[in-house]
């Protein structure tokens, strides 16, 4: 539990990286949002035999990382969690497609090696400009950003909460796990049904609390809308990053530049 | 002054399940006066103070807040004056950063966007909070979580501050600076509390409640000096008010 627990709160200092200023902060929370998007769509739009043509994307999250001064490490460390799911997802083909695609003398790359390769470079690719998007936009602003490009106020709405209150949703499963933990003797105690009851409360806690928050929402005056202070608006700057970066999507979409760079040079030197 | 009433006349109120919560409370409150509402546990205060904001409907009396009876009708406008702070300020704070939820309350009322920052300001200085003002609600300890609840609250400027426990969580230093700063404010004060000491030192009046009913409304002090009744209502003197244990083991 201790270690979902860390785990959770480190979320936490990710976001806190979006409180920090730069020129990618600085951009309205749409434009990043949308560019993300249109990022992780071409991504998993290619072949799944795709390697190379993947190189050229990232370009992307490693100009953010600099722009923004992100911390690497920190990033990275985010990025090594989400890595262990997408292993087992694409683990198989190397069994289930076996027919060779590349041959280096007497080594035999097989398809299923080759897409596994490509499942594990895009979802880094994609994992990590979604985590960059969140340190540079903050959760908040791109639950935002999502309702202002036309999502349901609701779909937004539920997001800024769960994120809120998942810190005290932890502590309080925290708290209930423990109290079993110091209760329960020679593992008695850790049986399928006091986890169900365990779950049950946390339900029921979750729910009375989801009733108060309401009756404090409504005693400040809520009407279905939140509103908040943050200044919002498209500029210049952010006409430039959206069409510069898509422009450099489509390009490396419709050609594989490292082919052809590839191309280029035995030509040059043959 | 007619303004800043709170009236409740045979207030009875029973939850769903058929438990009776309140059965015919009658009290009223003026302007600027500072009341104690104490009692044992279940022994109703929380449903009453839910009645005053109109999250629940008197199933026989009314309330009335200011100058209107509260109904559907005037729910609005009564709680805006009405300032509920919670127990658990948890629930309070549901906004991402501690502005934003001051300025939830403001923004809502559809104050214009200068008007919202000076009352964000005024609020948070008033709790001393304003150093607080860009960090997210989840990382804050119990005593500025407590501060920035109230924030919330007084940024709408209410008329009358409802309280439900104001004290618990807090550590005694944290209590003492925040019993000094509500003896600052000016508001019309209802506090729900089983910290009778915090009574003493802020609440002239105290209304007692007894199984959904009002046993004993009148000043503080009267109230506190009745031992056998404070007995009764599963409440004792206040630690201040007792024989210093220490003193009087010498004696």
């Amino acid at each position: 539990m201790a270690r979902i627990d860390s785990t959770i709160f480190d979320l936490g200092s990710l976001d806190a990286l979006a409180y920090r200023r730069s020129g990618i902060h600085a951009l309205d929370p749409r434009t990043k949002v949308v560019t993300t998007a249109l990022f992780v769509l071409t991504v998993v739009s290619f072949d799944k035999y795709t390697l190379s043509a993947l190189l050229p994307f990232v370009l992307f999250p490693l100009a953010l990382f600099v722009r923004a001064e992100l911390p690497v490490g920190q990033i990275l460390k985010k990025l090594l969690l989400a890595l262990p799911f997408v292993f087992f997802i694409g683990i198989f083909n190397p069994w289930f497609d076996q027919r060779p695609l590349l041959e280096f003398g007497p080594l035999t790359i097989t398809g299923g090696w080759v897409s596994f390769a490509s499942i594990l470079l895009r979802s880094v690719l994609t994992v990590t400009a979604a985590l960059t998007l969140i340190a540079t936009t903050s959760f908040t602003g791109i639950c935002m950003a999502l309702e202002k490009l036309g999502c349901p106020r609701v779909f937004a709405l539920q997001l800024m909460f769960l994120y809120r209150y998942l810190f005290v949703l932890v502590e309080e499963a925290t708290r209930l796990i423990r109290a079993r933990a110091l209760r329960s003797f020679h593992g008695r105690g850790h049986s399928l049904r006091v986890f169900g009851s365990l779950l049950g409360q946390l339900l029921l806690r979750s729910l009375e609390r989801a009733q108060r928050i309401h009756l404090a929402m409504q005693c400040r005056g809520f009407d279905g809308e939140i509103r908040m202070r943050r200044p919002l608006g498209i500029h210049l700057r952010d006409v430039v990053f959206l069409l510069g970066w898509s422009g450099w999507f489509a390009v490396c979409r419709t050609w594989n530049l490292p082919q052809l760079l590839g191309t280029l040079f035995l030509e040059l030197f043959a | 002054m007619s303004h800043h009433i709170v009236e409740v006349a045979d207030l009875c109120y029973a939850y769903p399940d058929g438990t009776a919560a309140l059965n015919g409370v009658n009290f009223c409150i003026h302007h600027g006066e500072s009341v104690a509402i104490v009692g044992a546990n279940g022994a109703g205060k929380s449903t009453l103070l839910l009645h005053l904001n109109g999250y629940l409907t008197p199933m026989q009396g009314r309330v009335r807040i200011g100058d209107y009876p509260l109904t559907k009708e005037t729910l609005q406008d009564a709680r805006r004056s009405v300032g509920m702070v919670f127990q658990d300020p948890d629930d309070q704070l549901f906004m991402p950063t501690v502005y934003d939820d001051v300025a939830f309350g403001p923004l809502n009322l559809g104050l214009p966007l200068d008007e919202v920052d000076l009352r964000v300001e005024a609020a948070l200085s008033q709790v001393g909070a304003l150093h607080l003002k860009d960090r997210p609600p989840y990382h804050l300890s119990g005593g500025e979580k407590r501060a920035v609840a109230i924030a919330s609250v007084l940024s709408m400027s209410p008329d009358i501050l409802v309280m439900d426990e104001p004290t618990t969580g807090l550590d005694p230093r944290g209590r003492r600076m925040l019993i000094e700063q509500l003896h600052s404010f000016q508001h019309t004060k209802i506090i729900a509390t089983h910290d009778l000491d915090l009574v003493l030192d802020l609440c002239e009046r105290t209304i007692v409640i007894r199984e959904g009913r009002v046993t004993a409304d009148g000043p503080t002090l009267d109230i506190f000096r009745d031992e056998a009744f404070l007995a009764e209502s599963h409440l004792e003197k206040p630690l201040r008010l007792q024989a210093c244990p220490i003193c009087s083991r010498k004696g």
